[in-house]
This record gives C-alpha cells, structure tokens and sequence, in this order.
C-alpha cells in the first residue's frame, strides 16, 4: 500500500486510455541528505488531457517538475519526455513549454524583452511575442514595464506567454493558477482546455483542490514526497462514499458503530463520512432513532477529505502559518 | 482495497485515434546554434539598466579622458600610447564588474531557470558567456583605441610639436589588451564560483588590496609568496610597453592558474552537476 494515509484512491491510469504517456515519471525518488523530498513517484501524461499535480507546498512537486525539466538531478528513478530525458530535446523551447516560476525574471527588463530573448533564443520570428502578449491579454503598455512592476497575475501571464513562445506540444506549468484571479483561472482553463483538445500534452501543478478541479482532467495527488492518489477527476471523485449529517454526531457515531459501519470519520461541517452506501447508514441512523439532517454521497467529499489530511499533516509543524492562511 | 480493479481493455483492436495526431518529441532537430547564444548573451549585457550604463560608462569614462588630457595634460605626454594606455584603466574596471554579472544575474534574478530549461546542455551556454566577455573586452579595447586617436590628432592640430605622436609599440598594445582579458576572465571566474554579484565584485576588488596589506606586514610573504601567488602583482610588468621577461611570464602563470584558472574550473564543474535554483 502505498500513501500511508487512512485512505486509498488509487485507480488505474494511463496505458489503459487513449495515447501514450508524453510524460512519464518512474520511481522517482530526490534526497536532500537525509530528507526524501521525492519518494518513488511513478505517474504518466497523457496527450490530450490536462494532468493536475495535486499536493500541500512542500510536497514535493515542483521538485519532480525539476527533475523532468533537467534542472535537478533525479537520485533516482527516471523521467522522461515521450521517451527522451529533457536534456536531449534539441531547442527544448519548442517542443515543451516550461514555467516553473513566474517570478525567477530580471526584475529590470520588461515583459517584451523577455519574450524577445525567448525568441531570439528558440530562433522564432519577433512577430511571434506580440501574438503571445495578446494571446495572454497583456497590452502593449504593460508590456514596456520592468517585470518588477508586474502583479503576481502579470507574471504568470508572461511566464505562460513564455511557456506557449515556442508552439510547444508539451507544457510543464508549476503552480500557473497562482496569482490569478477568478476570472484569470477561468481563462486559464479555456486556454488549456484548448490546447489539450489539440491534442497538447498539460502538467500543472497546485496546492489548492478547486484550482485543480477547475481545470485538470486527471489527478496525480502527492503529499510528502509521495504519490497518494491518481486517476481521471470522475474517477477520483466517484470514490467517495457517503456523507451525513444529525444534531447529535456522537449518538449518530455510536448508532453506526451499533450497525457495524466502523470507519466513520468526522468530516467538514460537523457531518461524518463513512465508505458505506446512504442505505446502510440511513437505516443505522434510523434503527437507533438518531434524526438526520442529510444524508448523502459525498461527491469529491473524499478527495477533498484526504486532500485537507495531507495538508494538515504537513502543517502540523506550523499551526499558526495554517490558522492565519 | 476499494480501489477500482484495472478495466479490462478489450481484445479487439479498436481503430487508433485518427482526429487528432499526437505528436511525439523530435530529436534530431537541429539545435541551438552558439552565434544565437551569443547574441542574446550579449543582448543581456545591455538590457538592464546596471547593465546599459555599464557598457555606457566605458564610452563616456574614455571620451571624459580624452577631453581632460586634451585640456590639462602637458605637449608631451598628448600621445597615442599614453592616451590609450589611461583609458585602460577605467576600463579594466569595469569590464570585469560586466563580467560577473553577466554570470551572478543569472543567479540573483533567477534567470537561470529559464537559461538552462531553454538551453539544457549548460557548457553551451557558459561558453557563450565567455565568447560575449571576450567580445565586450575587444570591444572596450576598440573603443579606447578610437577614442585614443580621435584624442591624438586633435592634439596634434592643437598643439603640433610634441603632442599628437603616434608611437606605441607592439608589446604595449599586447600587454594592454591582454591585461583586459585576464581582468574580465578573472571577473568571469568569481562570478561562477560565487554566485552572487555583491560577494563576487567584492571579492575581486579586495583580494589585491589584503595582498598588498599582507605583504606590507609580513616581510616573509613579500618576499616568499606574494611574486608567485598574487595575481594583481604578477600583473604589474605588464603594465609597460616593454616585454616581459621569463621569470614574469612564469609569475604569472602560476598565480593565474591560482586565480583564475582554478576558480573558473571549480565554478564550471559546479554548475555542470549542480541544480539550477
């Protein structure tokens, strides 16, 4: 059993859909003296889907996303682009995108220049950072200003401009949703939704699940370095199990344990989860006389449930920093 | 286990997916020449502005010379090699201070995260690095040499006589121009053993001053050490029109691999194994 944590939702990915891995991440392990930052991880890309990396900060993904791109040696394990290590992609810049942090820029050059040097460097016509600048809704006034004048949405618009410059097949995204606003995730969706349905091959990573729900097709969940879940967003979803809810949860508790539903865990808004059917429980419920206030299947529930352990757990150190957050 | 059991694929071959061709990763496009290397190291040499007036100084310090000599200097001493060989002072100041940025920025702003992911195989882009060096250093060189002759035939028109003389010998212009490299490659050297621009420029600048503090106290390192492991030192003969002799030659040999080859090799191999943050 891989994880650790209480629950489980592994479900099968890859070899059995449509297309062949573009990405694929083999045992990958990454230590930092005694510290695995990156614990065996395995998880594939397919072309066509938007694969989000879905983990707490910290856990490890934007190390694995290093690794893919060639910048941090793997200590071992393997992870390859449709078969070839980063490193031997000739011009990289045009066959895979990368954005692995919006604001690793000269903070005195505009936004223009960087895209003219990402140009310049990939061998792409100039007329190519103006289609990019509009592609990503940055006007040309906002492209002549310093990147250290640029919000933190700016900058991932740029980096994403960046990322797009060289008409890349693949796109390795690190956190690109951070930043955004509502109406600029929303934007982020359709354009990746877009490049996907061409066909393109999308990694992006994010702490936050409804980034991710928002605009992945497939889940590769990972907390302390390893991988705890993956599979289509349906799929993961599905997995659920119930959710209910009554006045008194410690009678409705003792009412289910009666019935022998034992794996009841509290979950948000004083309800309980169990992976038992609403059936079963309802009727628990009822055989004991403990009067519900809903009962049903907890859709998401659970991913979101193991989604808020793995954050805990790695919060635990620092309570105050996940009060205030 | 709740885990859903593998779907089972069924035998029959269903048609592969014909709307959409999914393209694979090419590897044997050609890759990415070094003259675009160069010329996007150099654009970075100037699209800063720490950077712009930097290489804009060089100009203005060499221009500001001339007019100064041409104004205060004595008949005499208004010649080409005394114009040029003034001009390089500032110069060699300059230069290596571009050299190490060029190198530390990649570091202090994090551009190298977007250096080396378009341009993976690293050696590729550190060698374009020293090739934009070497071509800022020819270039300051040039700048010194037409400003010094813009300098020498104004003097002669002005003045006549002795001012506007036009020798130089060919051991001077050897010795200038190859104090400028050592000066910018041992500038390059720190900046990639160190990282980062404040330490680096720091450092360079220092290091001469606490030998020559060194050698003023301790009479044994005047007399033992400083000769063959002070780079700045060895230097000095250079700094004439005459060649140097042997035992010079081989006084800077040995303190420029201290300080300029090994630091530049360890700064290399370093970045060729390590990650890039």
């Amino acid at each position: 059993m891989r994880g650790g944590s209480g629950m489980s939702l592994m479900v099968s990915v890859g070899a059995s859909r449509e297309g062949w891995p573009m990405i694929s991440v083999e045992r990958l392990t990454k230590t930092y003296g005694g510290f695995r930052a990156v614990d065996d991880v395995t998880f594939t890309c397919r072309p066509g889907a938007v694969t989000g990396f879905l983990g707490p900060n910290g856990a490890g993904k934007t190390t694995t996303m290093r690794v893919i791109a060639g910048l941090t040696p793997a200590t071992s394990g393997d992870a390859t682009i449709a078969g070839a290590h980063y490193r031997d992609i000739p011009n990289p810049g045009t066959q895979v995108g990368v954005l692995l942090d919006a604001s690793a820029q000269h903070a005195g050059r505009t936004g223009r220049e960087v895209l003219t040097m990402g140009a310049l460097t990939m061998g792409l016509p100039r007329q190519r950072v103006d289609e990019m600048l509009e592609l990503v809704s940055l006007s040309r006034s906002e492209s002549r200003r310093r990147v250290r004048n640029y919000s933190l949405g700016m900058r991932q618009r740029l980096g994403i401009a960046h990322a797009l410059l060289g008409d890349p097949r693949i796109l390795i995204l690190d956190e690109p949703a951070n930043g955004l606003d509502p109406a600029g995730i929303h934007w982020m969706r359709g354009l990746l939704r877009d490049y996907a349905s061409d066909g393109g091959t999308v990694l992006l990573s994010s702490h936050l699940l409804h980034e991710v729900e928002v605009i992945a097709d497939e889940l590769v969940v990972i907390g302390q370095g390893r991988i705890v879940a993956q599979g289509t967003k349906a799929e993961l979803l599905k997995a659920a199990g119930t959710f209910v809810k009554a006045d008194d949860v410690t009678a409705l508790g003792a009412a289910l344990e009666a019935a022998g539903i034992v794996d009841a865990v509290p979950s948000g808004d004083g309800g309980l989860r169990t992976e038992a059917e609403p059936r079963a429980v309802g009727h628990a419920a009822a055989a004991a006389g403990v009067p519900l206030l809903e009962l049903r299947t907890a859709d998401g529930a659970g991913l979101e449930e193991m989604f808020l352990q793995l954050t805990a757990e790695t919060q635990r150190d620092d309570l105050t920093a996940g009060a205030a957050a | 286990m709740n885990a859903t059991p593998p779907t089972t694929t069924s035998s029959t071959v269903t048609a592969a997916p014909t709307s959409v061709a999914y393209e694979t990763i090419d590897t044997s496009r050609p890759g990415i020449p070094m003259s675009r290397l160069v010329k996007v190291e150099l654009r970075k040499l100037v699209n800063t502005r720490a950077g712009l007036w930097l290489v804009l100084a060089i100009g203005i310090v060499s221009a500001l010379i001339t007019t100064g000599m041409l104004i205060w200097a004595n008949d005499e001493d208004l010649t080409f090699g005394n114009m040029f060989g003034l001009m390089n002072i500032p110069t060699g100041f300059l230069l290596p201070v571009l050299a190490i940025l060029l190198v530390t920025s990649e570091w202090g702003q994090r551009t190298g995260l977007v250096t080396f992911t378009l341009e993976p195989r690293r050696s590729r882009v550190v060698v374009a690095k020293l090739i934009t060096a070497l071509v800022a250093a020819v270039g300051a060189v040039l700048v010194a040499l037409g400003f010094g002759a813009v300098g020498t035939l104004l003097a002669g028109a002005i003045h006549g006589g002795p001012a506007g003389d036009w020798s130089m010998t060919v051991a001077g212009l050897t010795n200038a121009v190859m104090l400028q490299f050592f000066a910018l490659l041992t500038g390059f050297a720190f900046g990639m053993l160190i990282r980062n621009s404040a330490a680096a420029i720091v450092l360079y600048f220092v290091i001469p001053t606490i030998w020559s503090i060194l050698a003023e106290v301790i009479p044994w390192v005047r007399e033992h050490l400083q000769t063959w492991a002070d780079f700045s030192h060895a230097q000095q003969p250079f700094q004439s029109g005459e060649w140097a002799t042997g035992t010079q030659w081989a006084h800077l040999a040995v303190s420029g691999t201290i300080w300029l080859i090994i630091p530049l090799a360890v700064g290399i191999w370093r970045l060729l194994r390590s990650e890039v943050k």
